[in-house]
C-alpha cells in the first residue's frame, strides 16, 4: 500500500526522530512510504488562534503536495483533525494508530517493550478522531493506541487517575494562558509519577513537547517517547 | 495578557488552593459520571433532550405565545423584557407598586430571591439595592457570596471557591457564629435560622425559571434547599424571571430534562425540589418576566444558535480543566466556564473577547453537555469572529500573518527552520530568556542537527 507521509512542521524541525520512527514503522508494516518534499504546515496554529482566514497559503500548499495520494498518514492526531475538518483533499488522512488498526487492519502487534508505559490520550485524537472511548460518554470501551501496545512482551500499561484529561498545551494557549497551561501539564505529570510511569507516550508530539518541557525543568525521572518510536522499537 | 489570563495567573500563585479547587470540582465531575453511567440510555437521553431543544429553538415564538396565553388563563401576569434594563425596571415597578399598596403590613422593603442566573446576568441585585430595595439571596451558596460582597463563581455551586474555615469566619462576622467554628452542620444551621427570619418577614419572592411548559402555562423551579418554595409559599407576590429559551413544549418533556439536569449538575438522580408553579394562591400575585437580553441575536447567529439549548447544569464547568484551574471569577461574567465563554461574546464582544481563548479546545465540555451543545466547536468559531471583528491585538495579528507567510512557502520554511535551530543550538539565550513564556516554567526542545526532511533526503532518496 502506498502511503504519503505528513510530518507536521514542528516534528520536522524539532523531533525528526518521530518522523523517522513513523516512516520505518510503516515500512516494516509493508507500506511503500513517500514524503512529498514541499510540505510545510497544515495551518492549525493560526486557525486555532482565530486566523483561519490567513491559512489559505498553507491549505493550497498542502493540497499541492498531497492531492495525488489516496492514503495520507500523520503522527499527530491534532494536525490530522485540522486537515480533516478544514482542508478539502482527494484522498483521506489518518492519524498513525488509527491507520494501523483501521486501514492496515492490524489487530495487535508482536514485540517486546519491557517498560511501564503511561499513555497520554491527546484530546484532538481522542475527542476529534475517536482513537479511544472518551471518559465522559456512557459507551463501550476501546483504545486504538492501547490495542497496539498491550501485547508487547514485558509492557505494563499504567492506569492513570484521570485517564484522558487535557495536558494544557492547546496551541498558542501554552503561552497566552501560560499559568494555567503549565499547571495542567504539571498535574498530568504528577498523575503519571504517582502511578508509576517510566515512559510517557502519546500520539501527539505537541502535547509531549509540553509535558517533556515540564518533566525536564522539574527533573523528574520519566522518559518521553512518541508512540511511533515505541512501536518501531518494539517490533524490530 | 488578557483579562482572563491575568486573573488566572493570580489564581495559580496559590498552588495548594488551585489543587484544592481542581480536585473539589473534579469530584463533582466524577459524581456526574457515576450517576450518568447508571442509566443505560444516557446517550439517548442526551440526544432526545438536544432534539427537543432544537424543536424549541426552531419554533420559539410560537411556544412563547402559547405559554403566555396559557399562563394568562391561569392568572399569571406576563411581562416581556427586551434587555436587562427593561427586566430590572419591570421587576422594580411590580415590587414598588406592591409596597405602595401594602405599607400597613409591610415592615421590610425587601425581597427574598432564590437562584436565578438571569438576575445575575441583568445585575438586578445592584439595581434594586440602588433603588432602596433589599435583596436577600436565599440559596446558601449565593447568600455566602452576597455576604462577602462577591458574585457567584459557578452557576450551580456559587461559593465553590470558598473553604469552610473561611465561611466560618464570614458567618462569625455577619451572623455572629462562634469564632473559629467551621463545622458545616453548625454553620448551615446558623444560615437556616438567619434565612428563616428573612422568609417570615419578606412578602415578595423572586425565583428563576428552569422550565416553562408551553401547553400548560406553568413553570418549574428546581432547587436542592427548598428555598424557592419557602420564599414563594410565604409571599404575597411571586415574580419569576425567565430567559426566553427556557420553554419546553409539553409537560412530558420534563421526564427527559429533570433526569438530565441534576445528574449532570451534581450527580444526584433529581433535584430535591422540582416545584411546579401554575397559578397564584388566593390573594397572591404571580408574575413572569420573559427576558430576551441578546437571546434573539444569538438565535440569529447560525453558528452559535444552539448555545441557547443550555439548561444551566454547570457540567461543562466541572469538567473543564481550565475552569478548575482558574476559578469562576477569572471569567468576569455572570455565567463563567465554557458555556459562558460562548454566551458572553454575544452580549459584549469587546469586553468578552478574551473568553473563547481561555480554552485548549479539548472538547470535554461538549461531551458532558446534557443537551449536546458543541461548545468547543463554538469556541473555535467565536475566535474566528472576534479576530475578524478586530477584537484582537495588532501584535498578534502581525505575528499570525508572518507565521502564515513562512509556513505557506516551502523554501522560506526550510530556510527559517534551519536558521532557527542553528540559533537555538549556538545561542540558546536567544530563546531561553524571560521574554519567552514557554521557557518560564518549561525547557525548550533540544534542537536536532538535522530536520526530518534533511534526513529523508540522505536516507531514502
Amino acid at each position: 500500500m502506498k502511503v504519503a507521509l505528513f510530518i507536521p512542521c514542528y516534528i520536522d524541525q524539532f523531533y525528526p526522530k518521530v518522523g523517522i520512527a513513523t516512516l520505518e514503522l510503516l515500512e516494516k508494516l509493508g507500506c511503500e512510504v513517500v514524503f512529498p518534499e514541499n510540505q510545510t504546515c497544515c495551518g492549525q496554529p493560526m486557525a486555532n488562534s482565530g486566523y483561519e482566514h490567513e491559512t489559505e497559503g498553507c491549505t493550497s500548499n498542502f493540497q499541492n503536495n498531497f492531492d495525488e495520494y489516496e492514503y495520507i498518514v500523520a503522527p499527530s492526531g491534532s494536525c490530522t483533525l485540522h486537515i480533516k475538518e478544514h482542508i478539502p483533499i482527494k484522498g483521506k488522512i489518518y492519524e498513525l494508530t488509527e491507520f494501523i488498526t483501521d486501514i492496515l487492519k492490524i489487530e495487535t502487534l508482536e514485540g517486546s517493550f519491557p517498560h511501564k508505559v503511561g499513555l497520554h490520550q491527546s484530546c484532538h485524537g481522542l475527542r476529534g478522531l475517536f482513537t479511544a472511548q472518551m471518559s465522559e460518554l456512557n459507551a463501550p470501551q476501546f483504545s486504538k493506541p492501547e490495542q497496539l501496545l498491550k501485547n508487547f512482551k514485558g509492557i505494563e500499561l499504567i492506569k492513570l487517575s484521570r485517564k484522558d484529561e487535557c495536558c494544557g498545551f492547546g496551541g498558542t494557549f501554552c503561552v497566552t494562558e501560560e499559568a494555567v497551561s503549565v499547571r495542567m501539564g504539571q498535574d498530568r505529570v504528577a498523575d503519571h509519577l504517582k502511578n508509576g510511569t517510566e515512559i510517557l507516550t502519546g500520539g501527539d508530539t505537541s502535547c509531549l513537547m509540553h509535558l517533556e518541557g515540564i518533566i525536564r525543568r522539574e527533573k523528574h525521572d520519566i522518559k518521553v517517547m512518541h508512540i511511533a518510536e515505541i512501536l518501531n522499537q518494539a517490533i524490530s | 495578557m488578557t483579562t482572563h489570563s491575568k486573573s488566572a495567573e493570580i489564581f495559580n500563585r496559590d498552588f495548594e488552593r488551585t489543587t484544592w479547587h481542581d480536585e473539589t470540582l473534579y469530584f463533582v465531575r466524577q459524581k456526574r459520571d457515576k450517576a450518568a453511567f447508571q442509566i443505560d440510555d444516557w446517550e439517548l437521553l442526551r440526544e432526545t433532550a438536544s432534539q427537543i431543544k432544537f424543536n424549541v429553538l426552531s419554533n420559539l415564538s410560537e411556544y412563547l405565545i402559547q405559554f403566555e396565553e396559557n399562563a394568562l388563563k391561569n392568572g399569571i401576569k406576563v411581562h416581556w423584557a427586551a434587555d436587562a434594563r427593561e427586566h430590572n425596571e419591570i421587576v422594580f415597578n411590580i415590587v414598588s407598586e406592591y409596597f405602595e399598596g401594602n405599607i400597613p403590613h409591610d415592615t421590610f422593603k425587601g425581597i427574598v430571591k432564590s437562584k436565578s442566573m438571569l438576575t445575575e446576568e441583568c445585575h438586578m441585585n445592584e439595581y434594586l439595592i440602588s433603588k432602596g430595595i433589599e435583596v436577600v439571596d436565599t440559596d446558601l451558596g449565593e447568600r455566602i457570596v452576597q455576604l462577602a460582597g462577591e458574585r457567584p463563581s459557578h452557576i450551580v455551586l456559587p461559593c465553590i471557591h470558598w473553604k469552610k474555615e473561611e465561611i466560618g469566619e464570614l458567618f462569625h462576622k455577619h451572623l455572629g457564629t462562634e469564632k473559629g467554628n467551621k463545622d458545616p452542620k453548625y454553620l448551615t444551621e446558623a444560615a437556616r435560622q438567619h434565612l428563616r427570619d428573612k422568609f417570615l418577614n419578606r412578602k415578595v419572592a423572586l425565583t428563576g425559571v428552569n422550565f416553562a411548559v408551553a401547553v400548560t402555562g406553568e413553570f418549574v423551579v428546581c432547587t436542592n434547599e427548598g428555598n424557592a418554595d419557602m420564599g414563594t409559599h410565604l409571599s404575597d407576590l411571586h415574580i419569576a424571571s425567565m430567559g426566553m429559551e427556557k420553554i419546553i413544549p409539553q409537560r412530558q418533556h420534563l421526564s427527559v430534562f429533570l433526569r438530565l439536569l441534576a445528574r449532570s449538575a451534581t450527580g444526584q438522580p433529581i433535584t430535591t425540589y422540582s416545584s411546579h408553579f401554575r397559578k397564584p394562591r388566593d390573594g397572591q400575585q404571580m408574575h413572569v418576566v420573559i427576558v430576551d437580553n441578546g437571546r434573539s441575536t444569538q438565535l440569529g447567529r447560525e453558528d452559535f444558535r444552539n448555545s441557547l439549548k443550555c439548561i444551566r447544569c454547570g457540567a461543562c464547568f466541572n469538567t473543564c480543566p481550565v475552569y478548575r484551574r482558574s476559578g469562576g471569577h477569572s471569567y468576569h461574567t455572570a455565567i463563567a466556564g465554557p458555556i459562558g465563554s460562548i454566551l458572553s461574546p454575544n452580549l459584549d464582544m469587546k469586553a468578552n473577547a478574551d473568553l473563547p481563548f481561555a480554552s485548549t479546545l479539548c472538547g470535554s465540555c461538549s461531551n458532558v453537555c446534557p443537551v449536546k451543545i458543541d461548545i468547543h466547536q463554538q469556541l473555535y468559531k467565536w475566535r474566528q469572529v472576534l479576530v475578524k471583528e478586530g477584537h484582537t491585538s495588532a501584535t498578534k495579528t502581525l505575528m499570525m500573518k508572518g507565521m502564515s507567510k513562512v509556513l505557506a512557502s516551502p523554501a522560506v520554511f526550510k530556510f527559517s527552520g534551519k536558521v532557527g535551530r542553528m540559533l537555538m543550538d549556538k545561542m540558546p539565550f536567544m530563546v531561553n530568556n524571560s521574554l519567552n513564556l514557554w521557557y518560564k516554567q518549561r525547557e525548550m526542545p533540544e534542537p536536532p542537527k538535522e530536520s526530518f526532511r534533511e534526513w529523508y533526503k540522505k536516507n531514502r532518496k
